[in-house]
Formats: structure tokens, sequence, C-alpha cells
């Protein structure tokens, strides 16, 4: 599971979700992998926006990788400009500038969408209800007594 | 027409999610091809749009655009082992009336063939209401009505599909999915080829194969014309479109204006 998807997960229980201290969930006892997938500098972008920061790098920290930055990084970083001869030119005279993912498009993407938690749990800061991640995926099925 | 057991949760795990959970493999099979209106409603969204697909099922609509993030959701957990398989997106497992989503957050969801699955009005409606909550609300940028929500639901009005239901039949049915035998074909080149895939035809396709046969009977509410638009604004939602696709009644919605 993309450590993304923290960003749209919350307690299952419904007395719960009113409650700020359900968002995030906390993975404990994680085993994480890279599953490794095209860059899409467009897609980051949109998403940007759309990310709690605070709580997303609150979850890097947790789960002990490198610390995002303090603030969300800004649309227009993403993209670097890179000099280049165009292919088949051996002149060298036609240098062409091309804009490639910046070094900061290339961590987002690494932690958000590429970085998966595959075993482990995801607790409430709430309520301190568990849900067990198996094999990438998160089980959110409550006990009846919780429903 | 359905049995007289009493209705609600315990007979959807009974009559529902323990057959999902038993032909979650077989069922996926002849899930691949998607339906037109659902196919568009994905493809016109802006690149990096935030989804749900609530009711995900093996996952098929998760393969209709790369270019947007979805968390699907499902009840079935062999179900969502299948889906795992589309690595641009996540996938849980979650119940539709539990889902553990913050409150307005999406840009989209979609809600395809699941809620006909719950079996009293009150839970069809939850279920709705569940769906249009986890929508963005309308923002005051002008022209941004929110986030929005595509549902699906099987419709009663099918007298030329071979079931024949139509107008004035009983909505509660059980319906048979057969395995036939212990050996499980593929489907076959011609169907994968063939674009008019009759819904109707896929629901309870058997396939070849030898020993005996196993019939599964699932719950299904039939939906009269109409009906979905009535449990959409009895949720609070506010109804952009609707229409009917190959047996199905179809609405796009949004949640109404917070007062």
């Amino acid at each position: 599971m993309k450590l993304l998807t923290l960003n749209f997960l919350t307690c299952a229980i419904k007395t719960c979700k009113t409650s700020p201290s359900s968002f995030p969930l906390h993975p404990q006892d994680s085993e994480l992998e890279i599953v490794e997938a095209d860059i899409n500098v467009l897609f980051l972008r949109n998403m940007l926006p759309r990310l709690m920061w605070n709580e997303l790098r609150l979850i890097v920290n947790e789960l002990g990788l490198p610390s995002l930055p303090e603030t969300a990084p800004d649309a227009s970083s993403l993209l670097e400009t890179k000099l280049q001869v165009p292919e088949g030119d051996t002149t060298g005279l036609n240098i062409e500038k091309i804009e490639v993912p910046s070094q900061v498009a290339k961590d987002l993407h690494r932690v958000l969408l590429e970085t998966c938690i595959r075993e482990g749990k995801l607790v409430c800061g709430n309520c301190g209800h568990e849900y067990k991640v198996m094999e990438g995926v998160a089980n959110f099925l409550l006990p009846g007594h919780l429903v | 027409m359905a049995d007289k057991e009493p209705r609600g949760e315990a007979y959807e795990t009974q009559h529902v999610h323990t057959v999902y959970e038993e032909i979650a493999s077989h069922f996926s099979s002849t899930r691949y091809k998607p339906w037109p209106i659902v196919e568009s409603f994905l493809k016109g969204l802006p690149d990096g749009s935030i989804g749900a697909d609530v009711g995900c099922g093996n996952g098929k609509y998760l393969a209709v655009n790369p270019r947007v993030f979805i968390v699907g959701s499902d009840r079935s957990t062999n179900l969502v082992k299948i889906a795992k398989a589309y690595h641009s997106h996540s996938v849980i497992v979650a119940d539709s009336l539990s889902l553990p989503h913050p409150s307005k957050t999406f840009d989209f969801a979609i809600s395809i063939a699941v809620i006909h699955h719950l079996s009293t009005p009150e839970r069809r409606i939850e279920a709705v209401r569940a769906v249009l909550d986890i929508l963005r609300p309308p923002s005051s940028v002008q022209g941004d009505e929110g986030g929005k929500a595509l549902i699906y639901v099987w419709a009663l009005e099918q007298k030329d599909s071979r079931r024949g239901w139509d107008e004035g039949h009983e909505q509660d049915v059980m319906v048979p999915w057969v395995l036939k035998g212990k050996r499980e074909k593929k489907p076959s080149k011609k169907r994968q080829s063939d674009d008019q895939i009759s819904e109707d035809r896929d629901r309870d396709r058997g396939m070849g194969g030898q020993g005996e046969d196993k019939t599964f009977l699932r719950y299904y509410h039939l939906y009269r014309k109409g009906e979905l638009e009535g449990d959409i604004e009895e949720a609070g939602g506010r109804i952009l479109g609707s229409g009917y696709e190959k047996d199905n009644w179809w609405a796009i919605a949004v949640s109404k204006m917070d007062s």
C-alpha cells in the first residue's frame, strides 16, 4: 500500500471520524517495500494541494524514513531545466532546453508513490483500534460491536 | 422472490458477502469489460484527480485511467487480492457503510453495481450517503460543484434481457451464480474481443468443466425507474445527470451545498 494512500484514510469507526486525532492513522510494525512506478509530474503537481503535509511528515518520521521538508514543495520546483544536445546532432552547436523532473519531484514520487507498506498495522490515534496490513492490503472490516 | 429472513447486515453477510468470497475468482474472470458510462466518466477526469471506488470488486475500473489516483475498497478480501494487481492505485478491504475515508475528501467516487446488494431501503440510502459524504464539497471557485459520484445499479426494467424482469415484478430477488464443475476455462478469445458483452450474460455465466455444478444465490434489490434518484435525494445529494444503460440505472450526483 502506497504511503500516499494514508493521506486518504482514517478510522472506520464513525465516532472517531469527527476527532482530529483519528487522522492520520499511525503505521506500526511496518515492513516496507519499494514498488517502482513511472514518475508523472503533472500528477504530482495536481496532488500537491491535496496532501496533508504535516500529517504525511509525521508518518514518514514514524516509519523512520528520511524527513520530508518542513513545508510542501512549490509546484514550480517539480521541474528543472536541463540543457542537452539534440539526438543526431554531431556539431554540438544546437543545444536545447528540456524540462525534466527535479530531485524534489523524484523524492516526493519515491516516498509517496513507490514506498509501500507490505505488512504491519495502522493504528487510530483516537480509539487505538488496529487495522492489519497484510500483503499490502489494509483490512478495515470492524468486529460487530464496533460497527 | 427473496426469502422471508429478516433483512439487514447479517442477511447480506450470508446472501452477498459470503457468496462473493466463494465465487471471487470465477466472477472476476467474467468482469473485464468496463461499462461505457463508467469508462467515459473516469476518462473525463483531470490528471491527478483523487477518487474512491466503493465496492471495486476485481478492480476492473482501476485500469481505465492511470493518470488519476483511486483508493478502491471492497468487502471481499478475495476480490481485493485480485484488484491489487493495478499498481498505480491502492486497494483496501472495507465495508461500504463503514468507509475509512475522511469526509469531504475526494474529487470523485464511483459505486458500480454495489448499492443494489443492500437489503433494506434504509441501508441503501445510508450507502449513498456514505459515498456522498467522502466527496469534496463545492469550492468558491466559480463552476466548481465539488466532487462527483457515479452510482450504478441493476434495473428492474429489463424485459429484453434474458431474465426478462420488468415493471411490476418483485424487486427483491435472489440471483443464481453457477460454478460449473471443478475445472475452469479461461474466457475464449472470441469473448475477449467481443465489444458488446451483455452484462446480463456476464452476471451468472457458467464456465465449461467437469464435476458437479454449484449454484450460489445472491441477493439483489432491482431498482425501478426513478428510485435511484429518490435514494440520492433522500441521502442529501443533488443529481447532475441520470439515465439507463444496459439493464442498469445510473446517476451522477454531488453533495448539496453546506448550509
